[in-house]
């Protein structure tokens, strides 16, 4: 690791470690932090030679100089009128396809991390609590939870968030507590130069909690480059429900690396989303899934549409522990240009986990020639009365499809369009708010319109 | 209304179609026929445009336009409509979106407003009507799971839907069975008007026994051989194509 040493990022990370570590909370806080900045020095950032980042050259993007602050104080009159304006102009991309159908989302708005109530429309108190991270400290559940769903052995990125993440927020949903509509989380970035940004979220839904949540990124459209490196830890209670929605959409010079771990009880549910458009330069997702418990279901459903030389990672892995586990992954991807993306799909079924049901599929087409996808499914299975699966295509468009829909007066554009947004139907048909499958679609069909 | 002329193409170096001449005119109906291998089927996707198909001689004319220069979506918006011998399968994309966006983007090209929710409905209605469609069907992904027969009669609903000048019918009779073949042939014969012709591809007189045509054309290694009228295709039926290839080469 003596090159990463020399690398400005890796130098101003210790610097600003040695100051966050003296401001932080409680000493087991402390402690916790530099346990994780440990690991993170013997580990340094991953290298191709790490088998978990074969085919993600993650160096490049960290060659930048990013600062480690961003804006944290109150926003000035000014930038709280461009973060209104981005806000505004997000809502209207994405609740006109809410119109008439759907009485809308709750809405959660943060800059750069911290919460800004004024452009939020937040539920009741009594349906969900929303905290700054920085604020939920002495919450019990944050004690019971925090630190302990994500995996950071092995996991440089993720051990560098523990050790120095910014904030983020603390989402929990009482026991029994329904939440009636969708909460829409727009995350909205904005950076005076490029930055390293690192939030930190934990969601706990007690038990027979249900909630709905759709995340957004936004940005303004500066060239400035901006690396956000998240994690996020879910306890999913006993008979509790959450579907978690998550849309990358971006811009270049914008670089994600997210882990996104679950932590599951008996008759829950977690179902995640995620879904890649172009913009962002890289996008690396890591999620992971623990079912530690028995009699209960997680559905991964993916989707990533990629263009220019754009690079899209999914890390899966699904640990089923206990018995009569559920889950279902199914992937897709899209490739157009010089694009890459990158399926690695685990799954572990331990040696109590009987009767477990677990399949994976991913299917991936590529539009271009110099597109390409490296997909990895893996199964390793302890116990021996499961039923378990997985498979992964690569294709090229259907030729002959194409030619039908053209010779009926339809043009290229609108017929690759058509075909994808048919290839992608397994995955949107899975979304169960009807106005962000409309949205979704939507994004595809304006990329497929200009891009392919 | 369609002028071919001199007409040489083929795939990949090979040619297949070597010289070919037809004048079609408005109202027209013409059969084409010839055994295994003659061009019939090349002849369809040259006229719509099928990408691996080289065109290196002749020219083809829709009145008085180019076909040979436009995409295979141009085509079909100048009116040419190609009954597919194997429609294709599409999971996915509904069966009535596909039409309703042909059907605008055919508007679209000659300059109409789209065409609204409302008129798209009852015009589909009419349409399924005429032509005996299946309404189920009609809201399915595009000939997903469809048997042959409801193939065929989907290609038989749209050309219906999309008015073309020109529907070249590429053996729509094959895998037919004889009450499917009846219902399509209706369908044929009711869209039949003195604005827009056909081509009909068959191996079998028996499809031209319910569409009766005005000519019948004998294809044979690329070549229009010999041309008559709906007699000559019961005389193929009796006594096969060698006779013809002999006089051919006579």
């Amino acid at each position: 690791m003596i090159n990463q040493l020399e690398t400005p990022l890796y130098e101003s990370i210790a610097a600003k470690f040695e100051i966050a570590s003296l401001q932080s909370g409680d000493e087991q806080l402390r402690k916790l932090r530099r346990d994780a900045f440990e690991l993170f020095k013997s580990l340094g950032f991953p290298s191709i030679r790490n088998e978990e980042w074969k085919y993600t050259n993650v160096q490049p993007f960290l060659k930048e100089h990013y600062e480690l602050e961003v804006i944290r104080q109150e926003l000035s009159a000014e930038e709280f009128d461009k973060t209104a304006a981005l806000v505004a102009a997000h809502l209207e991309d994405v609740q006109h396809s809410l119109k008439g159908a759907h009485k809308g989302a709750y809405r959660l708005v943060t800059v750069n991390g911290r919460i800004n109530e004024r452009l939020s429309v937040l539920p009741d108190e009594s349906a969900v609590r929303i905290l700054p991270f920085s604020a939920a400290e002495h919450e019990p559940a944050f004690a019971r939870y925090f630190g302990k769903i994500a995996t950071l052995k092995d996991n440089a990125f993720a051990a560098l968030n523990t050790a120095l993440y910014n904030d983020g927020l603390y989402i929990e949903a009482p026991a029994k507590a329904v939440l009636d509509r969708p909460l829409h989380i727009i995350n909205v970035l904005l950076a005076g130069a490029n930055v390293f940004v690192q939030p930190r979220h934990l969601f706990v839904l007690q038990p027979h909690a249900s909630m709905e949540v759709i995340e957004t990124t936004i940005t303004d459209q500066d060239q400035q480059h901006i690396f956000v490196n998240s994690v996020t830890e879910i306890a999913v209670g006993e008979n509790a429900r959450f579907h978690h929605y998550d849309i990358q959409t971006g811009r270049k010079g914008m670089r994600f690396v997210q882990r996104v771990e679950a932590l599951q009880s008996r008759h829950s549910n977690y179902s995640n989303y995620t879904f890649t458009l172009p913009g962002a330069d890289f996008v690396r997702n890591n999620l992971a899934i623990h079912l530690n418990d028995a009699d209960l279901e997680s559905h991964l459903y993916g989707l990533y549409l990629t263009a220019g030389s754009q690079l899209a990672d999914n890390h899966t892995e699904v640990h089923h522990k206990m018995p009569r586990g559920e889950s279902n992954q199914l992937y897709k991807g899209v490739l157009l240009d010089q694009s890459k993306a990158v399926f690695n799909g685990k799954i572990f079924v331990y040696e109590d986990a009987q009767k477990t049901n677990a399949f994976q599929q991913s299917n991936n087409i590529l539009f271009s020639d110099k597109a390409s996808v490296n997909a990895k499914p893996q199964l390793e299975i302890f116990a021996d009365d499961v039923k378990c699966s997985h498979g992964t295509t690569i294709g090229q468009i259907n030729k002959d499809a194409l030619f039908y829909l053209q010779s009926r007066g339809i043009s290229e554009a609108a017929a690759k369009n058509m075909m994808v947004n048919a290839f992608a139907f397994d995955v949107t048909e899975k979304i169960k708010i009807p106005a962000l499958r409309t949205y979704l679609e939507r994004l595809i069909t304006a990329h497929m319109e200009t891009g392919a | 209304m369609l002028s071919i002329k001199d007409l040489h193409a083929g795939v990949e170096e090979k040619e297949i179609l070597k010289g070919l001449n037809l004048e079609v005119k408005p109202g027209e109906v013409h059969a084409i026929m010839g055994p295994n291998g003659a061009g019939k089927s090349s002849l369809a996707s040259v006229l719509s445009g099928r990408p691996n198909y080289e065109v290196t001689g002749g020219s083809i004319t829709l009145d008085g336009k180019n076909l040979l220069d436009m995409s295979p979506e141009d085509r079909a918006r100048e009116g040419v409509f190609l009954a597919f011998q194997y429609p294709i399968e599409i999971p996915g994309v509904s069966n009535i979106n596909f039409l309703r966006t042909a059907l605008n983007e055919i508007r679209a090209y000659r300059g109409e407003e789209p065409m609204s929710a409302k008129e798209f409905l009852a015009l589909s209605k009419e349409k399924q009507k005429l032509v005996e469609f299946d309404a189920k069907l009609v809201n399915r992904s595009l000939n997903e799971g469809f048997s042959g027969g409801e193939k065929k009669r989907n290609e038989i609903f749209q050309l219906a839907m999309l008015e073309p000048k020109l529907a070249i019918l590429d053996e729509t009779d094959s895998g037919l069975d004889i009450d499917a073949l009846r219902i399509v042939s209706r369908g044929v014969n009711k869209l039949r008007s003195d604005k827009n012709a056909f081509i009909i591809i068959t191996h079998y007189q028996r499809l031209l026994d319910y569409i009766v045509p005005d000519f019948v054309h004998v294809l044979s290694d690329g070549r229009i051989v010999k041309t008559g009228d709906k007699n000559l295709a019961l005389e193929l039926e009796e006594k096969g194509y060698d006779w013809i290839r002999e006089e051919a080469v006579r």
